[in-house]
């Protein structure tokens, strides 16, 4: 299942372009609606799609991401309903599950990484999971057949940061800037240079999340990484939405010119 | 300045400097990734730190002269004769600001002036670590911003006035119960943002790897001081050492100069809140499984998908959903005990305690005085005729943590003014 990662990576990359990730918070605001913004997502041309799955203390998150997984917690969602979505999905593009350590713990290692499998994940994310502490987790979706995706920050000091890139697994999660996930008035600079000393250390392709939420800012960010990753501002169109055709509209609206941008910037790197 | 006493294993960057980064199974780093770095510079910083005679020499002389330690062990006469035993006070509400909040506050604030970091984050349940924080800056000429959940400023304000006063940056947290919880992770997460410029000074033995080795180190002072008196006094080690425990620090730095003697039982008190059964509580390490909040590993309060649930203590010190993962390891290995008492009990204490010794003390430490008079109680029901408690032998210290003009509106509201 890591495999469909790669392919997807490989897919963009034979089109001259990055891959296009959105994120979405699933059961937010709602299950049903939830799941229609997953077939929009799959429907304008995600080429893999991060599965937010709810927690109730996302310490990674800013407050646009951290206010949908609370409305989808209220609204009734668990692990166990947030992966009928990645179900659905799965069956178009390569999902990554998204969550917290906690959650992983609580079902426990094996079961977790079960239910992941079993709704076709292709990986994971947790972002409060170092693999200093992560051993058990990753060792349990490996024997899954799903990929822990490491996340490389710009405070990671390089031997570190070879360290991540050279045990990672799909891909290689580079946090924009240091701060929690939330849009921006302009990418950090130095990213480029971020960016390139990451992908010269990474056997895996590197994406880039946190802080992306322009067409523009896609643009340039698919011209240097191997994907890019967008979050709060598509959350942020769900929710000023209020509604679900006004929701799945808005959210292919922005994929759909986000494709287009990253075709039309094409790459910088090789 | 004494070194922290290493319980459990330990392993990684910490180990190399004899800071605990694991308690048995609880405590790592439970992080996004941005935060690796600064945690491991804190840890090199408070390794370098504490060996440092001139950074023991500084914190020495603001312990005395500026908090105003050591602070008494007193032995309180007439709930001695109330539980029919001899109990002896430390007196964490005589230190400067009214808290033991302050000796972690002015120690973290310091290092961070040593890591040459101008801005302090800080959060507070209480309002006592944020009032001591804001001192500390205050004395130190350090930028400071506090954050507090909106419904701890109302249960609290005079605080807030305090740390404004103070010159500190109150910051409202508006997110769930807007309580202790949320006070945490807003902070962490302006510490994720700001990493570079700013130190996060948590202010319980909570957190990930290093915070609970250097809270506990630096809260030590406590039970080192009270440990000294009470061989001073009674020529004897105490029975019986109690604490209440919210996220952990006044209970940690008071056992920690009694983990190594045996014969002294070791009591923690939690937050019983509306009772056990009825789920509202903030007894993590009595009711509450294992999770992750705030970067460790350690008794939570959470439900079975793993999510974390809302604590509840009529004290805001005590209603957090987590607590430090040395705890939890005392707890398993048996060395320590932890019990709960509700909110009602608390209560009644604060006003015997009042009337009992002329001491109005915090809520949080009317925990450990509730649960000391109840175990009076049931000893007195369960004693065989002719042997009362009173013959009981041995002593009791009791860390009174802070005093209680913070909760006055509050215990008026509950009990009415009689
Ligand atoms: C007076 C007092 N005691 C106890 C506590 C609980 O914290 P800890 O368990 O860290 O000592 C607080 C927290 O605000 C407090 O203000």
């Amino acid at each position: 299942m890591a495999d469909r990662i790669a392919a997807a990576f490989a897919a963009a990359r034979a089109q001259g372009c990055a891959a296009l990730m959105p994120y979405m918070m699933g059961g937010f605001p709602d299950h049903e609606t939830s799941l229609a913004i997953a077939d929009a997502y799959a429907d304008a041309g995600a080429d893999l799609v991060e599965l937010g799955i709810p927690y109730s203390d996302p310490l990674a998150d800013g407050p646009v991401i951290h206010a949908a997984a609370t409305r989808a917690l209220a609204a009734g969602a668990t692990l166990d309903s947030a992966l009928t979505i990645c179900e659905r999905l799965a069956s178009r593009v390569p999902v990554v599950a998204m969550t917290y350590a906690n959650m992983a713990l609580a079902r426990g290692p094996e079961r977790f990484a079960r239910a992941l499998a079993d709704a076709g994940a292709a990986g994971a994310i947790v972002p409060d999971l170092p693999p200093e502490e992560g051993g058990d987790v990753a060792a349990a979706l490996r024997a899954a057949g799903l990929a822990l995706v490491p996340l490389v920050a710009p405070t990671t000091d390089p031997e570190r940061r070879a360290r991540l890139c050279a045990a990672a697994e799909g891909f290689v999660y580079l946090v924009s800037d240091t701060r929690t996930t939330g849009e921006r008035e302009a990418l950090p600079s130095g990213l480029a240079d971020l960016v390139e000393a990451t992908r010269a250390e990474s056997p895996v392709p590197v994406a880039v999340g946190f802080g992306i939420g322009t067409p523009e800012q896609v643009a340039a960010v698919g011209a240097i990484a191997d994907g890019v990753i967008v979050g709060s501002r598509l959350v942020r169109a769900v929710d000023e939405a209020g509604g679900r055709d006004a929701a799945t509209a808005a959210v292919a609206g922005f994929i759909g010119e986000a494709r287009q941008a990253i075709a039309a910037a094409g790459r910088a790197v090789q | 300045m004494s070194v922290g006493t290493p319980a459990g294993a330990a392993a990684g960057a910490g180990a190399a400097l004899g800071i605990e980064e694991r308690f048995g199974p609880y405590g790592g780093r439970f992080v996004p990734e941005v935060l690796i770095a600064a945690l491991d510079q804190l840890t090199s910083a408070w390794g370098e730190a504490r060996e440092d005679v001139d950074f023991a020499d500084e914190l020495a002389r603001l312990l005395g002269d500026f908090v105003g330690r050591p602070t008494p062990l007193y032995r309180a006469e007439r709930l001695s004769e109330r539980v029919g035993r001899r109990v002896y006070l430390k007196r964490e509400d005589l230190a400067h600001t009214g808290a033991h909040k302050i000796n972690n506050a002015v120690g973290q604030a310091l290092l961070a002036k040593r890591m040459g970091k101008r801005r302090v984050i800080a959060e507070t349940g209480a309002g006592q670590h944020g009032v001591a924080a804001a001192t500390a800056c205050a004395l130190l000429g350090l930028e400071c911003v506090v954050y507090m959940g909106t419904e701890d400023m109302r249960r609290q304000a005079p605080n807030v006035e305090r740390m404004r006063l103070l010159g500190a940056d109150v910051a409202p947290v508006e997110v769930g119960a807007r309580t202790l919880k949320e006070a945490v992770s807003a902070a962490i997460r302006d510490w994720v943002t700001n990493v570079a410029s700013a130190h996060y000074v948590i202010g319980s033995a909570v957190g990930p790897a290093p915070y609970p080795a250097l809270v506990r180190d630096l809260q030590r002072v406590i039970g080192d001081e009270a440990r000294e008196q009470a061989l001073a006094l009674e020529g004897a080690l105490p029975g019986r050492v109690i604490a209440c425990v919210g996220g952990g620090s006044n209970a940690i730095g008071t056992f920690t100069a009694f983990i190594g003697d045996p014969e002294v039982e070791l009591i923690g008190v939690e937050a019983g809140g509306e009772g056990l059964d009825s789920g509202r509580h903030g007894a993590s390490l009595v009711a509450g499984s294992t999770g992750v909040l705030h970067g460790a590993l350690s008794a939570v309060l959470a439900d079975e998908e793993g999510q974390i649930l809302e604590a509840h203590s009529v004290s805001a010190g005590l209603d957090y959903p987590g607590v430090g993962p040395e705890h939890a390891y005392l707890r398993d290995t048996g060395r320590a005990r932890y019990e709960a008492v509700p909110d009602a009990e608390a209560l009644q204490a604060f006003r015997e305690l009042t009337r009992l010794e002329g001491i109005i003390p915090a809520l949080e430490p009317a925990h450990a005085i509730a649960w000391l008079l109840s175990e009076a109680r049931s000893a007195r029901d369960a004693s065989a005729p002719g042997r009362g408690a009173e013959e009981g032998d041995g002593f009791d210290v009791l860390t009174l943590s802070g005093r209680g003009d913070k909760d006055l509106a509050e215990v008026v509201a509950r009990l009415g003014d009689g």
